[in-house]
């Protein structure tokens, strides 16, 4: 009984999450908005980092790539085909998800450091091919001037025809999200959730039950770049561009930071990691130019003290009151 | 496409041995680090970018004594990669891989913030001593000497750095200590210390690479990234740990880099990736790597 409350909990604090974050754009200021819009996608993007390394124990340092995949597909399809949003999104979707495919058939064969560098170079090999095809992606200069989807039918559903472009926006990308995060928490809670874990926890055992961990490695990293790649067609329209930069290493290192900080041990971690850091980003911006140096900063301390992340300093201190 | 002429291969031999060779003064370090403490360290080119930067603020505080000034940068790096050794990647050579990865990068970002708060973010040049900024005139083919002395004196410290691993009792210390580090310690040798010595040598090497690169190329902010990137498909190809694979690596490196430019300008990015992956594919453990990784 107590599972099934817990659940029910669960979803109900979902729920009223969503509800809440909908309602945002109806009483915050357009900056609020915008802000929570690149939260939310980026959240996204390091929750499905956190199905391969936090559930899997599968550390990808080329996540970026299947982002930057996504977000080349849906801003082109938009820009030079004139495709409308809706397939340009699933198509960004698909070629994250393609990407995905190509590079884990051969990157679930390896472990531990060499899987991390056969995915780095994954994603150096997608990056190349984005930075120099000058003709398709507009190489170092990136693609710029992505038009917003026609989003008037919403403010008119909603009968706020004061609505911009980038208000109506945000509430389609927190329904796109809320599906991803939706799918990944019914992966999760599975059965095959269970089998991700002890694969983590000791592969060569969950090969002796009879699972074919390849298959299934396989399998969790074409899902996270297919979400990975929806978050980049996401962020492509929200950005109004995209740029090589997506797809560089140091953006899967960012990821991962965010995945890491926020704590790889739980579904949510990755999310409040990335909000964290887009806040603490913000505010630091606003005092000194330094922010990698304060990142690295707070990186060090988190590897050296607290490599949990926030959520699991947010367990310690419950777990400690609980039991006074 | 027009065929290049033999003088046009020549020059970009020597451009692509010397980038090689540069690469391999880093990587080198990268490798023996990785084979002796375990460490995969995203920080290496961090102290090649901070080995160019001190070789630029040494020349300018000694007024142009270039190789006083190389020297000195190198050693600098040396000694500072020795503190920080001591200081925390000490701290980090039992914990798991991405803790490790992660707290080499935090190193990254930090060291990219201060140089850019210490030299700021504009480009600086070094200028080549006088007696190698002539160059030497074959036919038509004209080499740079300053790049045929990066050749030698890397070649020199090749062989150099072999017969040290190969003839002494230190470099035998420091191969035992890849092949078996807690062995080595029952047999009373002092690991720490041995660690600490390997993680500054290869710190100085990078210097050192920095330092030489800084008359060649400007010295910017960013170079630290770019570098990484390059050294981790060296060390990948030739093998992680392997001394010669390493070597190997280089020269692949250097040479695809250099004739992908002169043939298809847009391919050498994707050519060396795609060696690198490859590579991982088909033998992970490096062309002369022997570890089993599967």
């Amino acid at each position: 009984m107590k599972t099934l409350d817990n659940k029910r909990n669960r979803l109900l604090m979902a729920t009223a999450l969503f509800l809440g974050l909908g309602a945002v754009p109806f009483f915050a200021p357009p900056f609020y908005v915008v802000f929570l819009n690149d939260a939310l996608i980026i959240a996204c993007l390091s929750m499905s980092l956190n199905l391969l390394v936090g559930y899997t124990g599968l550390i990808s340092f080329g996540h970026a790539a299947y982002f930057g995949l996504g977000a080349y597909a849906c801003g082109l399809l938009m820009k030079s085909a004139g495709l409308p949003f809706g397939v340009s999104l699933v198509a960004a979707g698909a070629l994250g998800g393609f990407g995905a495919a190509l590079a884990g058939f051969f990157c679930v064969r390896l472990n531990r450091v060499y899987f991390s560098m056969l995915t780095l170079a994954f994603s150096l090999i997608f990056w190349a091919i984005c930075f120099r095809w000058n003709d398709l992606t507009g190489g170092d200069q990136g693609l710029s001037g992505i038009p917003y989807p026609n989003l008037t039918w919403i403010s008119q559903m909603l009968g706020r025809p004061d609505f911009s472009s980038a208000q109506s926006y945000y509430l389609v990308s927190l329904v796109v999200v809320a599906i991803c995060i939706a799918a990944m928490w019914i992966i999760v809670s599975s059965p095959v959730g269970l089998i991700l874990r002890t694969i983590r926890e000791n592969e060569q055992r969950s090969t002796f039950i009879g699972v074919e961990t390849r298959r299934v490695k396989l399998a969790i990293f074409i899902v996270a770049g297919t979400i990975a790649g929806l978050a980049g067609g996401l962020f492509a329209i929200f950005n109004r561009g995209v740029y090589p930069d997506f797809m560089y290493w140091t953006k899967s290192a960012e990821i991962l930071i965010m995945a890491l900080f926020g704590g790889i041990g739980s579904f949510w971690g990755p999310a409040i990691g990335s909000l964290t850091l887009l806040l603490l980003h913000q505010e630091t911006l606003a005092l000194t130019e330094y922010w990698s140096f304060a990142l690295g900063i707070i990186l060090l301390v988190l590897t050296l003290r607290f490599p949990s992340g926030l959520w699991g300093l947010f367990k310690r201190f419950t777990n400690t009151r609980r039991s006074k | 496409m027009e065929l290049p002429s033999l003088s046009a291969i020549g020059a970009q031999a020597v451009s692509g041995l010397t980038t090689a060779m540069l690469l391999f003064l880093v990587a080198s370090g990268l490798s023996l680090i990785f084979g002796v403490l375990r460490l995969l360290n995203f920080a290496h080119g961090s102290f090649y970018m901070l080995g160019a930067y001190f070789a630029w603020q040494f020349n300018t505080w000694l007024q142009g004594s270039f190789w006083l000034s190389v020297l000195l940068a190198a050693i600098a790096t040396g000694v500072l990669g020795a503190l920080l050794e001591r200081v925390l990647f000490r701290k980090f050579y039992d914990r798991p891989e991405l803790m490790q990865l992660l707290f080499t990068y935090s190193i990254v970002l930090m060291v990219s913030d201060v140089v850019k708060y210490i030299w700021g973010t504009q480009q600086l040049g070094v200028r080549r001593p006088e007696i190698l900024s002539h160059t030497f005139q074959f036919g038509e083919l004209a080499l740079p000497s300053y790049n045929l002395m990066i050749i030698v004196i890397s070649l020199v410290i090749a062989v150099g750095i072999w017969l040290l691993l190969q003839g002494t009792r230190l470099g035998k210390t420091v191969r035992a200590a890849a092949f078996d580090r807690e062995m080595l310690s029952m047999l009373g040798v002092d690991v720490r210390m041995l660690y600490l010595l390997v993680f500054s040598a290869g710190c100085f090497l990078a210097g050192l690479a920095g330092a030489l690169v800084a008359p060649m190329s400007a010295i910017v902010p960013g170079m630290d990234a770019d570098i990484i990137i390059s050294l981790f498909i060296i060390v990948v190809i030739g093998g992680l740990g392997s001394f010669w694979g390493t070597f190997l690596g280089s020269i692949i490196y250097g040479m695809v880099f250099s004739f992908g430019i002169l043939f298809i300008p847009q391919f050498s990015l994707f050519a060396v990736a795609l060696i690198m992956a490859v590579i991982l594919i088909v033998k992970p453990e490096g062309l002369l790597g022997r570890e089993n990784t599967r």
